[in-house]
């Protein structure tokens, strides 16, 4: 509310004015921090992925660690693939993606990481056990993991990591053949 | 064809529209009338501009011109005409026109006007209508342009603009549709009433800064704002209302107002709307608060204009159309802008807009219609800060956090209760002074008979002592308004010997602005009613039922008796009906059809309700699962929500109050003079 | 207004539902009844501002089936919550928990609006300072009621008349 005097001539004080702005860019900042976060997805393609952590499901881990970090597998391509049991086209290409696994799993030069988004327990172990899947398999029930590859647009969505960790592609929607999935691989080797 | 037709014509009254901003200030600055008329013109100009384009895009629209991105964006063949007219505005590019296009109207409404008294007004009102419709038409120009059209390229899909070299246009079989839940009739026309609101209220702004600008800050500005800001207002009450409606109807959740983001972000100019049309009153009869009713008009201008921004940008929430477009960088420099504009001007004219006179009592009107602002305000801070706090968590935490009913309820309702008893108090309390004892005397009966209300409640309806509160108010604010229609019509009987229907409409002709408030309070009453009873007293029940079950809620015994699944393709929708019947202590009466109709161009379900609605309650019946195989069960929610219906009642007689109260004076010289010198004689008091 | 006495006279009730589902454990399945009184209080952790019991999504499906689990396992609704918490991150709470960084969202809003209301009041007294014994105010005399009353009405319509223009 304002505060009017008695005194006709006088203006906003100082210490008022410096309270207005720095409250006004205050607010401009945040909004920019906002902004920013929804316009630039945290992991560019041409990029370096940032680090995380996983800890895998019982019984998707993969080469017997129950934790791995990103950087363990720097030197091998890493397909991360975002999905959900609540998610209807994630099943379109489960069992794509599980066929291009047993392509690539003998070589140990490919690693397949599935990422499950935000999802029940009793829910991802019936969708991992409906689709055969066998390719390491960890839950990001906070969407941490999401949030630092991207800013979700939804699931699914799989992203392609070369040899120096750097993110090569990016695959927003489900695949349409296990073709895509080899094509895209080979195309980052 | 006409695609660049179409866009050519905005190009054009972009250009028109920066025109006129110089031709203002140069005009102003160099005194050059000839300057000022000429933008003057070109305002007037914008307006056909944007309509030809408009009507460009609705040309597209109707005819299925799938090559058009927007077009197929928002349209698919099996959408009726209207729908394809109204899809206009059911997608980011084309709601940026249309908004463009409300927006040159309300311009060239008020450059058509008599300036004579005004005339220094004039190119500073335009400038910030044409810098605001610069901005908008901006986006549509550079980013977000409904007229994009696909081209294969190379084997690839791409939009454009214009024809990329070895391009061929490209055009799909069907469209993707509008979203379902945007073909509500509710939903056709919240948004553009949302739009006329938040619109509107760039003409009270623009007179604001004039005033500012040229020094002239008596209260011109707001004598001649003073029917936009209560059109603005009309607009926006009636956008928020639909939009509660709408949920009510479509978003199959039982309620209608979740405090959702984008709700309040529609909801806070509202809020410092509804303050300004009360401390307006002050100014022009006290000459006070001119400082504060700056802001106001500032605030609410910059909460349309940033609430927009929040919602549609993705910083509140990720779901959002143009999250990575180039538009939010572009948005955030306009709001910086008008801002940063707004705030230095009110600083640098800070002590010319110095109040005239005093105010005498603590009790006097125009100190409790401060109070009321204050009210409105504290809603305010507590929406804004609710809105944005995900956000600060985020900063400051990396934590998303849900900010939801549970906060913004415990927070407001004390004061949306001092709210309602202000308005119980305020009619009776006089400008420049009260005190406890005039107060007192006029408003015992009123009070004592609320009280006798709330007591015959407790026994018989209800010993919910919030609910009791709650009612107790309304009862209050009800009798005292009453009591002073009474009151004032009964006084002008004596003096006019006239009989008292007469009386009472020559008297609220008389006095349409104060009138048409207190219908308005009366309405907020009734909706007061319908919140009190859905808030307090809801009941839900959820339960899976075989053919001839039945469930009870409420006093209603539910009876699922089949249920029918089928496709209509015409409509490209599959409808899955329920029908079930609705008894009453054994008397039957009748059936209910709560459905999911299901778009196959959206792949997207809406859950219809089958509502009962009586004054008493609504049976509001929700299908929310049903055996596939042989339609035998059925899952049914179902709410009983009493006393819901006063709040459209109550929602159809403040539409009745503002009209009235916004309604143009037919004859405004005429007869007052000759009363006012009666009522003159009549009274010495002072 | 708005839900928040609802709420509270939920909580009774659930209280009420929750020992007598404590004292069936096992025995009958818990009701939809139960399950969306506990779901109406958590937020989909995936979309964004919607109640867990009206969403209408695959994914809050599976999720009111979990409560149901819980439930039938004889969880309480707090014990419930706190899993939700743990599992899927405050985001999932009607309303941010009232620990640490957190009371911020409660406080803040209080502490402007009593500083506004400081400034309101300290202006009022400051306008109602100077004039305040100038002018005998007609009712504060302690003029008879009817007349008082009468005066006060007939100088309010006139208010009311002169105010046309």
């Amino acid at each position: 509310m304002t505060e009017e005097t008695t005194n006709e001539k006088r203006g906003v004080s100082l210490p008022v004015q410096i309270a207005i702005w720095t409250f006004l860019a205050a607010l401009l900042a945040l909004v920019a921090f906002g902004l920013r976060r929804a316009q630039n997805p945290m992991a560019e393609i041409g990029k370096p992925v940032p680090q995380f952590d996983l800890e895998y499901y019982p019984g998707y881990e993969y080469n017997g660690t129950a934790k791995m970090s990103l950087a363990d597998l720097q030197g091998k391509i890493v397909v991360i693939n975002i999905w959900a049991s609540w998610c209807k086209p994630c099943e379109q290409e489960a069992p794509d993606l599980e066929e291009a696994w047993q392509f690539y799993k003998d070589g140990g030069d490919v690693v397949f990481i599935g990422v499950d988004y935000v999802d029940t327990p009793a829910g991802a172990s019936e969708y991992l056990t409906k689709f055969n899947i066998s390719f390491p398999n960890a839950p990001d029930l906070k969407s941490n993991i999401s949030s630092i590859l991207n800013r979700q647009m939804g699931v699914p969505e799989t992203y392609f990591i070369d040899r120096a960790g750097v993110l090569r592609h990016v695959k927003i929607g489900p695949f349409s053949s296990v073709n895509e999935i080899k094509s895209i691989i080979q195309g980052i080797e | 064809m006409f695609a660049e037709f179409g866009y050519g014509i905005l190009v054009v009254s972009f250009i028109v529209a920066i025109y006129s901003v110089f031709a203002a200030v140069y005009g102003a600055t160099s005194k050059s009338a000839a300057m000022v008329e000429s933008a003057r013109r070109s305002m007037l100009l914008m307006f056909p501009l944007i309509s030809l384009s408009a009507a460009a895009l609705i040309y597209l629209l109707v005819n299925n011109h799938f090559e058009v991105a927007f077009v197929y964006e928002v349209t698919s063949r099996s959408m009726p005409t209207y729908l394809k007219v109204t899809a206009w505005w059911g997608g980011q590019a084309g709601s940026l026109v249309f908004w463009s296009w409300l927006l040159a109207a309300f311009a060239s409404a008020v450059t058509i006007r008599k300036w004579e008294r005004d005339i220094e007004f004039l190119p500073w009102v335009i400038v910030i209508c044409s810098t605001t419709l610069i901005f908008f038409l901006g986006m549509v120009v550079v980013f977000e342009n409904p007229f994009t059209r696909f081209w294969l390229v190379n084997g690839n899909v791409e939009p454009h603009m214009f024809a990329p070299a070895n391009a061929t246009l490209f055009t799909a079989g069907d469209g993707n549709g509008l979203n379902p839940l945007l073909r509500h009739p509710g939903m056709v026309i919240h948004p553009p009433m949302l739009y006329l609101g938040f619109v509107s209220y760039v003409i009270p702004y623009a007179f604001a800064m004039a005033a500012l600008i040229t020094g002239r800050t008596d209260d011109r500005w707001i004598r001649l704002t003073r029917r936009w800001s209560l059109w603005a207002w009309l607009f926006l009450s009636f956008g928020l209302v639909l939009g509660g409606r709408w949920a009510y109807d479509v978003l199959g959740w039982g309620g209608y107002w979740g405090w959702d983001p984008v709700e309040i972000a529609a909801f806070m100019p509202w809020l410092t709307g509804t303050a300004f049309l009360h401390s307006v009153m002050i100014q022009e009869k006290r000459g006070l608060l001119k400082h504060w009713n700056m802001i106001l008009v500032i605030l609410t201008y910059a909460l349309v204009i940033f609430g927009t921004f929040l919602t549609r940008s993705g910083v509140l929430s990720s779901v959002h159309a143009f999250a990575n477009s180039p538009i939010g960088p572009f948005f955030m420099g306009f709001v910086t802008l008008s801002l940063v504009v707004s705030i230095a001007l009110v600083i640098w004219r800070w002590p010319m807009l110095r109040g005239e006179t005093e105010m005498k009592s603590m009790l006097s009107r125009e100190a409790l219609f401060l109070l009321n602002n204050l009210l409105f305000m504290s809603v305010l801070v507590i929406c804004f800060w609710g809105v944005i706090f995900p956000l600060v968590s985020e900063l400051f935490t990396g934590q998303k956090v849900t900010v939801g009913p549970p906060f913004y309820e415990r927070a407001t309702a004390p004061i949306f209760a001092a709210l309602m008893f202000l308005m119980g108090v305020a009619p009776l309390s006089a400008w420049g002074h009260s005190t406890i004892q005039t107060l007192g005397r006029a408003m015992w009966k009123s009070a004592l008979a609320a009280a006798i209300i709330t007591a015959v409640l407790f026994a018989t309806y209800t010993q919910n002592y919030i609910a009791l509160i709650g009612f107790f108010l309304i009862a209050l604010v009800l009798l005292v308004t009453f009591q002073e229609f009474w009151r004032a019509a009964r006084a002008r009987q004596r003096a006019q010997s006239e009989n008292f229907l007469t009386s009472l409409t020559r008297l609220m002709g008389r006095n349409r602005r104060r009138y048409g408030g207190y219908i308005i309070h009366i309405s907020m009453m009734l909706m007061a009613i319908g919140i009190l009873g859905i808030e307090i007293f809801q009941k839900e029940t959820q339960g899976s039922l075989k053919q001839g079950d039945q469930l009870d809620i409420g006093g209603y015994t539910v009876e699922y008796r089949e249920l029918a699944s089928w496709d209509d393709s015409g409509k490209g929708v599959n409808f899955t009906r329920a029908t079930i019947d609705v008894y009453k202590n054994g008397i039957y009466l009748g059936e209910l059809n709560p459905r999911i109709d299901y778009y196959f161009d959206s792949q997207q379900n809406m859950t219809i309700p089958g509502n009962r609605s009586t004054f008493r309650d609504d049976l509001y019946v929700l299908l929310v699962d049903w055996q596939p195989v042989s339609s035998m069960g059925a899952t049914f929610k179902i709410f009983v929500n009493p006393l819901v219906n006063w709040l459209w009642i109550g929602s159809l007689l403040f539409l009745v109050g503002i009209i009235f109260a916004a309604w143009p004076d037919r004859d405004p010289a005429e007869e007052p003079v000759r009363v006012a010198r009666k009522a003159n004689q009549t009274s010495a008091a002072d | 207004m708005k839900k928040f006495l609802y709420t509270l006279i939920f909580t009774f009730l659930l209280g009420a539902l929750f020992t007598g589902v404590a004292l069936a454990q096992g025995n009958n399945p818990p009701t939809d009844d139960e399950v969306n009184a506990v779901a109406h209080k958590l937020y989909c952790p995936v979309c964004e501002s919607t109640p867990l019991d009206v969403c209408p999504t695959e994914a809050c499906h599976d999720w009111r089936e979990l409560i149901r689990t819980m439930l039938a396992e004889g969880k309480t609704e707090d014990e419930i919550i706190k899993h939700f918490e743990e599992q899927y991150g405050a985001r999932v709470l009607a309303e941010p928990p009232k620990e640490g960084f957190y009371w911020l969202v409660y406080l803040l809003p209080p502490a402007v609006i009593l500083a506004g209301a400081v400034v309101l009041f300290r202006s009022l007294k400051e306008w109602t300072k100077p004039k305040a014994a100038a002018p005998v105010s007609g009712g504060a005399g302690g003029a008879s009621s009817s007349s008082a009353e009468k005066d006060e009405y007939v100088t309010r319509l006139e208010e009311e008349l002169k105010k046309q223009k």
